[in-house]
């Protein structure tokens, strides 16, 4: 490549900038500051260092044990979240139908859990679990399944996990039909003559055309699964115990509940590094993905 | 002042964020001086200065919790300033290492 960059356009961001400064680039200056301070309130501050930081990276300290305990939790909660919902939006966008008057319907149906506030969603699957007056709890044990989200804790994982999967499936599933929608009927016909079975088709075609949405879908899932807040809280305040205290749970049981801004900001920057590297890696890839294509047409 | 209190600067992080801004202020008159181009490096990702700054930034980061997190930041030496001396944090070690990362990112990224 030896064309130049020509970077100049950036000057007409000015405006949006002042206005990221004022909402997010000065709190941020402010919660660095914060990390390396004490303060009991009253805006008294008291100088500690990297002392906060020590004690959230070293796993034997309250703080480190419960920052590496809720960030496995985030982790596993991600990874099944994604391993349900990418493979579940996958099949849902192969069965919705692709012509008539059903094509409207699915896609409203299918965009009404996107448009439900998350605090919402929360107080619909508390009151729905509920062994006593919840339809889904009092069906389960009625079943002589013995379900209390309140007190078990891998019934409390099941409900937030599932509660996510009906939220955002759908998200999953009509990036895959766009994706799906875009590949031209030439590509079945030609897949048609050759005979290509139904799962020749899938992997061949619909699959790698599918590539690039998915890739968005799956950060997407990710960075909102990694940063959930509400629904979890709405349902199971993070408990029973501890099981579903998830990073942002935690970070905000710290920062407000305990008012303890030092070590909430050295736990933010943490976080916040995480997500700057996750989102990194996943646009690299993804325009890397597309670069790669249209350089090589062939192996696409 | 009293209305910034809230915001609890102190010296250090003064530094810190001006030296970020005084280097985003090189970064911008570079690129509007000396255009450049992307080449591809051992990443095998095409990549411009503001890139390879944005990686050295990050792993930056990444090296000094890292060191924090593995080796504390116990004082290396103590220097012959002021009345006490100034104890010397081991973890301007991480910092020098940082610097050498990033003469590396910028040479081969």
């Amino acid at each position: 490549m030896d064309k130049t960059v020509n970077q100049k356009a950036w000057f007409l961001v000015l405006p949006v900038f002042a206005i990221v400064a004022f909402s997010a680039i000065l709190p941020l200056m402010t919660v660095v500051n914060y990390s390396v301070q004490d303060t009991f309130g009253n805006n008294q501050f008291f100088w500690n260092g990297v002392g906060w930081f020590k004690e959230l990276l070293d796993p034997s300290s309250d703080l480190g044990e419960r920052f590496f305990a809720s960030l496995a939790r985030n982790l596993a909660f991600s990874a099944i979240i994604l391993a349900i919902e990418v493979p579940l939006g996958i099949v849902v966008a192969l069965a919705m139908p692709r012509h008539g008057w059903t094509v409207a319907l699915c896609l409203v149906i299918m965009a009404l859990p996107l448009l439900i506030p998350w605090n919402v969603v929360g107080t619909i699957w508390q009151i729905f679990g509920r062994p006593d007056i919840g339809l889904l709890g009092y069906s389960l044990n009625g079943l002589g399944i013995d379900y209390n989200y309140v007190s078990n804790a891998f019934d409390a994982w099941a409900t937030v996990v599932v509660m996510d999967v009906w939220h955002w499936t759908s998200l999953v599933a009509l990036l895959c039909y766009a994706g799906l929608k875009s590949i031209p009927d030439a590509y079945y016909q030609a897949a048609q003559i050759d005979g290509a079975s139904r799962w020749a088709v899938f992997t061949a075609i619909q699959l790698p055309k599918m590539h690039r949405v998915l890739l968005i879908a799956v950060l997407l899932r990710f960075m909102d699964s990694f940063m959930i807040y509400t629904e979890p809280f709405v349902v199971t305040g993070g408990g029973p115990g501890n099981s579903t205290t998830f990073v942002s749970i935690e970070l905000v049981k710290i920062a407000l509940g305990q008012f303890d801004l030092g070590k909430a900001a050295a736990l933010s920057i943490v976080y916040n590094l995480i997500i700057i590297i996750v989102c990194w890696v996943f646009y690299t890839v993804m325009t890397h993905a597309g670069a790669d294509r249209d350089n090589n047409p062939g192996s696409a | 002042m009293d209305n910034i209190a809230w915001m609890a600067w102190t010296a250090p992080t003064a530094i810190f964020f001006v030296l970020l801004a005084a280097t985003l202020a090189v970064m911008t008159w570079l690129a509007v001086a000396y255009p450049e181009a992307e080449r591809v490096g051992i990443l095998r990702i095409p990549t411009t200065r503001g890139d390879r700054l944005f990686l050295s930034l990050i792993s930056a980061a990444v090296i000094h919790l890292a060191w924090i997190g593995f080796f504390g930041s116990d004082p290396l030496a103590t220097l012959p300033i002021g009345a006490d001396g100034l104890e010397l944090s081991s973890l301007w070690l991480a910092t020098a290492l940082s610097l050498l990362f990033a003469v590396a990112i910028f040479r081969n990224v």
